[in-house]
C-alpha cells in the first residue's frame, strides 16, 4: 500500500536512547543528510554524564533533536514532532517533550518485562499496550527481530548485529522523509574502512529500514520538508566546538603565528582539542597538560616567546585558572581563554548547558584584573566570534574570555563559511631590535591605545624582566610605590575600556529601535529569542530584539539603546548575571528571565514573557 | 654611566665577548645579606658567558618564593611568574621556542609542594630545559613555615612543637619521575656550582639541579655538615664519571656495593679495585645513589652525594612536537585553510 506523501514546513525529531544505542550518531546523519538536501537545520543533542550510564534507566538515556525546515530556523525546537524512542526509559524521559498528536516510533524489543522494570514503569504496565499513548501516532516496530533477520547470513553475532540496530531507524527515518541514503552509505563505508564485514552488514540494514517503510502494509503517512529558500552560496554543516577550533586555525593563519593550545580535558569543552589535534599540517601546537593550571600557564610561555596562545576549558577548569589568568593580565600578554559553560557550581551538570560564567569571566580573580569578554550566540558564529576574540588579544596585548555554551558547543546549523581571503588580516608586529636607534628598551611603554610592545626572546636588545609583582610604570622593575600602584591600575582597566573605540556598535537584530519592551540576549540564547520575537512582532507586540557578542567592554551606544525602551528584558539560562552587570553599569531597572535547568529556553517560554510584559 | 647604558654598549659586540657583568641588571639585589643566592646568581652570572649562548636567547624564569627574584638580576629575558608555574610556563616556551635556552629557577616550596605537579610532568616529557632548585628547607618569603624539606622535627613558626611530615627526598622524587639529568651541588663550593652548571647546560633534555642553599635568616646551618670545612670532607660524596666513590679526611673511604646495599669502607680495609664505580649512565645504582639520605647523626650514615648522579638520553618533547607536525606535513601537505573550513561534505545553494 502506497503512502500518502504530506508536506511540511519544519519537523522536530528526538532520537532518544540508552547512551550505548548509537544516538548521537542517527542523530547527526539524519542532520548531515537534510543539510546536504538543503533545509535549514538546528540540532541538539542532549546526553547523560557517564558514557554507559545504567542500562535501560532514564538516567542513561542519550537524546539528539534535529529540527529542520523550508523555512528559516533558529532553534533546535521546543516540541518534537517526532519522538524515536529505542526503549521504555527513553519513552518515559521524552514524552513531555512531544506535542499532542505526534509520532512515535517505538522499538518493542526496548519494553520487554526488563526494560519497563528499570525504566520504573507500574509491575503489568506498559504504554505501548495500554492506551496511554492515545494522544499521539504510536508506530511500533521490532527493530532487534528486523536487524537480525536481515543480518542473519551476515556471520555476525548478535551482539555485533545488535549495534546495527540505529541504522535500521535511521533507514527508516529516510523513507519517511524522503530522503537518501547515499551520505550515510558514503559516511559507512569511511568509519568501517578497516571492517569491509560492517560496511555490509550496517548497510544492508540501513536498507532494511527504508525497505521496511515501503512493504509494510499500514497507512502511512509520508513526509517531504523542501529545501529552505536561504541565501545562495556554499553550505557545510557545523558544530560549535568544530567551529572554534577552525576559528582559531583561521586566526593563526590570518596573524602568522604558530598556535599553540593548552588544555586539559574537561566536558564540554574537550572536543576543541580533539579537532586542533588532526590540524597538525597546519602547525597546530596541542598540548595536553597535567591539569588546568599547566594549560593556561604552558600557553602564557608561549605567548611570551610569541606564539598566539590559547587555553579552554569549562567553569570548574577557569576557577583553577584564576591567578594564571591575572598573570597574563598583569605581563599584558595576549592570551585567549576559552569558556565551553556548563551547569555549576562546583562539577555542576557536565553535560548540560548554562550562561552561568559570565560573572566568573567579569569578576572571578584577584585584583582589579579587567579582561575584554565576548561570547558566541549560534554554533556557526563560534568561528567569527573566537577569531575576533584573537583580534582583540593580539591587537591590545591582552587576555581575552571567549565565551560559548554545551549548547553552542554541540548543537549544530549549516554555514555559508566565508572564504579565506575574506577574512581580515592579523599581522602583528613584534617589537623591533632598538639598538641601532640607541633608544632603551621599556616594555611598559604604551602606544596610544594604552598598548604595550610584544619584545619575544630571541630579538637583540630588548632582554627584559616580566612579572607578576606590581610593576613601575614604562620600566617594569618592581615597584611597591603607592602612587605607581594606583596609575598602573587606572591604566590597565583604561586599556581594556579604550576597546569599546574599536570594535563594532551594537545594532537591533529585529524589531523597532525605539519601543515598550527590548529584548536584550547573550550568547546561546540568540535562537529562542529570535524566534520569539520574530512571532511577537508578527503577532502585533511592540517588541524588539538586540543580542550582545561583546560584554566587556561593551559597545558604546548600549546605553544610548537602552534607554529608547520603556522595559528591559534580559532572559538568561542562569539566575540573573548579565542582568546586574547592566544594572550597575546604566542604572537600567531590567527585567531577569531566567531559567535553570541546564536547557535552553524554548521560544514559547519567552513569547509568554513578552506578552506577560506587555500585558 | 650607568650599568643599564654599559651593558647595552657591550651587547652590540659579538657575543664572545659578553663577559660575567653584562648580566647583571641594574636593579638592587633583595636578597639578606648573608643568603646564599648570592653566591649562585654569581656563578651563573660567571659562567653564562662561557655557555656559547646569545645573550638574546637566554630567558630566566621563575615561581614565588626568594630564589624566583633571580630573573631580575639577570640581564636576559625573563619572567618572575606566580607560585609554582615556572616549570609549566618553561614548558610552553620551549615547545615553540625549541632554540631558546631557558632556566627555571625555584625553590623548595615552589618546585616540590605548590609546584609538584609540574615539576614531575615537566621530568617526565623531558623539555630541552634547566631547572636550578635552590633547596634551602624553609619557607623564607613568607617568613620562616617549615617546607617539604624541612625534617621531622623542624620547629619553625608554623610548626612550634616541630615538624610532624615526613620530608621529600627531592632527588629520589625527580629519579621517579624519570629526569634524564639529575645533579646536587651547593652555594658554598663555586667552583662545583660552576661545573655543574656547565653540564647541566650540555645535557639535551631537563637537568634537574638542586643546589643546597643557606638561608642565615630562618635556618641558617641546615647543610654546614656538608657545606664546612670540619664536617664537609667526612660528609659528603663527590661523585665523577667512572671514578670509584671516594670520599672522607684525605680519601680514606670509599663506598662499597653489598648486592644492593652501599656499605662504607675504609681504604686500609678494602683495595680500591672493590669499590663501586660512579656510572652516570645507570639508572639503578643512580636510584641507590638518590637514597643517600640518612642525617649525618643517623647510625652508619651515609655521606651525601654530590655531582652529576644520572644522566641519559632520551627524546624531548618539543622535538618529537616539532616531528610530528613535520611528519603530518610531510604526509598531507601544508594546511589549506579554505579546504578545511570548507569541509567534506558541503553543498551549494544557487
Amino acid at each position: 500500500m502506497s503512502a500518502t506523501v504530506e508536506i511540511k514546513t519544519n519537523v522536530v525529531i528526538l532520537f532518544a536512547g540508552d547512551s550505548g544505542d548509537g544516538i548521537q550518531l542517527t542523530g547527526s546523519q539524519f542532520t548531515g543528510t537534510s543539510a546536504l538536501y538543503g533545509n535549514d537545520i538546528s540540532t541538539f543533542p542532549n546526553f547523560p554524564a557517564e558514557i554507559r550510564a545504567p542500562q535501560g534507566t532514564t538516567a542513561g538515556v542519550s537524546g539528539f533533536q534535529v529540527h529542520f525546515g523550508s523555512v528559516e530556523i533558529f532553534t533546535a525546537g521546543d516540541v518534537c514532532d517526532v519522538l524515536v524512542v529505542m526503549n521504555a526509559a527513553a519513552l518515559k524521559a521524552n514524552l513531555q517533550q512531544l506535542k499532542p498528536g505526534g509520532i512515535i516510533i517505538a522499538n518493542i524489543d526496548g519494553f520487554d518485562v526488563k526494560n519497563l522494570k528499570l525504566a520504573k514503569y507500574p509491575t503489568a504496565v506498559n504504554p505501548l499496550l495500554d492506551d496511554s499513548l492515545r494522544g499521539y501516532e504510536v508506530y511500533q516496530i521490532d527493530v532487534t527481530k528486523i536487524t537480525r533477520t536481515a543480518l542473519s547470513k551476515s556471520g555476525l553475532g548478535t551482539k555485533e548485529m545488535d549495534r546495527s540496530k540505529n541504522m535500521f531507524v535511521l533507514g527508516y527515518l529516510y523513507w519517511l522523509y524522503n530522503r537518501s541514503l547515499e551520505n550515510t552509505i558514503e559516511f559507512l563505508k569511511l568509519k568501517f574502512k578497516k571492517r569491509p564485514e560492517l560496511i555490509e552488514a550496517n548497510i544492508s540494514v540501513l536498507k532494511a529500514g527504508y525497505n521496511y517503510g515501503d512493504t509494510i502494509e499500514a497507512p502511512m503517512v509520508r513526509f517531504d520538508v523542501k529545501p529552505a529558500p536561504v541565501e545562495k552560496g556554499v553550505y557545510r554543516n557545523i558544530m560549535g566546538n568544530q567551529a572554534t577550533a577552525l576559528g582559531l586555525i583561521a586566526a593563526a593563519q590570518k596573524s602568522g603565528l604558530t598556535l599553540f593550545y593548552g588544555t586539559y580535558p574537561i566536558t564540554p569543552a574537550s572536543d576543541i582539542l580533539h579537532e586542533l589535534s588532526k590540524h597538525k599540517n597546519f602547525g597546530v601546537k596541542t598540548f595536553q597538560a597535567e591539569d588546568e593550571i599547566a594549560a593556561i600557564t604552558s600557553a602564557i610561555g608561549a605567548s611570551f616567546g610569541g606564539s598566539l596562545a590559547v587555553t579552554a576549558s569549562s567553569g570548574p577548569g577557569i576557577a583553577l585558572k584564576g591567578e594564571a589568568i591575572g598573570l597574563a593580565l598583569m605581563l599584558e600578554l595576549p592570551l585567549l581563554i576559552l569558556n565551553v559553560q556548563r551547569g555549576g557550581p562546583s562539577t555542576g551538570l557536565p553535560t548540560k548547558t548554562e550562561q552561568a560564567d559570565l560573572l566568573q569571566a567579569f569578576y572571578g580573580r584577584n585584583g582589579e584584573s579587567p579582561v575584554p569578554i565576548i561570547a558566541s550566540y549560534s554554533p556557526s558564529d563560534c568561528f567569527n566570534t573566537v577569531f575576533e576574540a584573537c583580534r582583540i588579544a593580539l591587537e591590545f596585548m591582552t587576555p581575552v574570555f571567549f565565551l560559548s555554551d554545551g549548547y553552542i558547543a554541540n548543537g549544530s546549523e549549516p554555514w555559508k563559511f566565508p572564504k579565506a581571503e575574506e577574512l581580515q588580516d592579523l599581522t602583528i608586529s613584534f617589537a623591533k631590535n632598538k639598538l641601532k636607534t640607541g633608544e632603551k628598551f621599556l616594555p611598559y611603554k604604551r602606544n596610544e591605545k594604552l598598548v604595550r610592545e610584544w619584545a619575544i626572546p630571541g630579538t637583540k636588545g630588548l632582554e627584559h624582566r616580566l612579572g607578576g609583582i606590581e610593576k613601575e610604570n614604562e620600566t617594569g622593575n618592581i615597584s611597591y610605590d603607592p602612587q605607581n600602584h594606583e596609575l598602573m591600575v587606572k591604566i590597565r582597566q583604561e586599556k581594556v575600556d579604550k576597546i569599546a573605540d574599536f570594535i563594532p556598535l551594537q545594532l537591533i537584530d529585529n524589531g523597532n529601535a525605539k519601543g515598550k519592551l527590548l529584548i536584550l540576549g547573550w550568547g546561546s540564547t540568540y535562537g529562542s529569542i529570535k524566534t520569539a520575537v520574530k512571532m511577537c512582532i508578527a503577532a502585533g507586540y511592540d517588541v524588539s530584539h538586540a543580542h550582545l557578542k561583546y560584554l566587556n567592554p561593551f559597545p558604546r551606544n548600549l546605553g544610548t539603546i537602552l534607554s529608547n525602551f520603556e522595559t528591559i528584558l534580559i532572559p538568561e539560562i542562569n539566575n540573573g548575571q548579565l542582568i546586574k552587570v547592566i544594572r550597575d553599569k546604566f542604572m537600567v531597572d531590567a527585567k531577569g528571565l531566567n531559567k535553570i535547568q541546564g536547557m535552553p529556553f524554548t521560544s514559547i517560554e519567552i513569547q509568554k514573557k513578552i506578552k506577560e510584559v506587555l500585558k | 654611566m650607568t650599568q643599564q647604558e654599559s651593558t647595552y654598549s657591550v651587547s652590540g659586540n659579538t657575543n664572545s665577548e659578553l663577559l660575567p657583568k653584562d648580566f647583571v641588571t641594574d636593579q638592587e639585589i633583595r636578597w639578606c645579606p648573608g643568603c646564599g643566592d648570592y653566591s649562585i646568581l654569581k656563578q651563573v652570572q660567571t659562567v653564562m658567558p662561557e655557555l656559547g649562548l646569545k645573550r638574546e636567547d637566554i630567558v630566566f624564569i621563575s615561581g614565588i618564593g626568594c630564589s624566583s627574584r633571580f630573573p631580575y638580576y639577570m640581564e636576559t629575558f625573563g619572567m618572575h611568574s606566580i607560585h609554582g608555574r615556572a616549570t609549566a610556563i618553561a614548558s610552553g616556551l620551549k615547545a615553540t621556542r625549541p632554540e631558546l635556552s631557558v632556566w627555571i629557577v625555584t625553590g623548595d616550596g615552589d618546585a616540590l609542594s605548590i609546584g609538584g605537579n609540574h615539576l614531575i610532568h615537566l621530568l617526565r616529557r623531558n623539555f630541552d630545559v634547566n631547572i636550578l632548585l635552590f633547596n634551602n628547607e624553609i619557607y623564607g618569603l613568607t617568613k620562616g613555615q617549615y617546607s617539604p624539606t624541612s625534617p621531622v622535627g623542624k620547629v619553625a613558626k608554623s610548626t612550634p612543637l616541630g615538624s610532624i611530615a615526613h620530608p621529600f627526598n627531592p632527588l629520589a622524587l625527580c629519579m621517579g619521575a624519570d629526569a634524564t639529568f639529575i645533579a646536587r651541588t651547593m652555594d658554598r663550593d663555586p667552583v662545583h656550582l660552576r661545573e655543574i652548571l656547565k653540564q647541566g647546560n650540555q645535557h639535551k633534555g631537563t637537568s634537574l639541579i638542586e643546589i643546597y642553599q643557606n638561608c642565615n635568616v630562618f635556618n641558617d646551618g641546615a647543610f654546614e655538615v656538608f657545606t664546612e670545612k670540619g664536617t664537609k670532607k667526612i660528609n659528603t660524596l663527590f661523585l665523577e664519571h667512572s671514578k670509584p666513590l671516594v670520599f672522607g679526611e684525605n680519601g680514606n673511604m670509599g663506598i662499597k656495593l653489598d648486592g644492593l646495599k652501599p656499605i662504607v669502607v675504609k681504604l686500609s680495609d678494602v683495595s680500591m679495585n672493590d669499590l663501586w664505580v660512579h656510572d652516570q649512565a645507570d639508572q639503578i645504582k643512580a636510584t641507590i645513589l638518590t637514597r643517600f639520605f640518612n642525617k649525618p647523626s643517623a647510625e652508619n650514615p651515609l655521606p651525601r652525594p654530590f655531582g652529576v648522579f644520572y644522566k641519559e638520553d632520551r627524546f624531548c618533547y618539543e622535538d618529537a612536537m616539532n616531528k610530528q607536525i613535520e611528519d603530518d606535513i610531510k604526509n598531507k601537505g601544508n594546511g589549506n585553510l579554505d579546504e578545511l573550513i570548507e569541509g567534506k561534505n558541503s553543498w551549494t545553494i544557487k
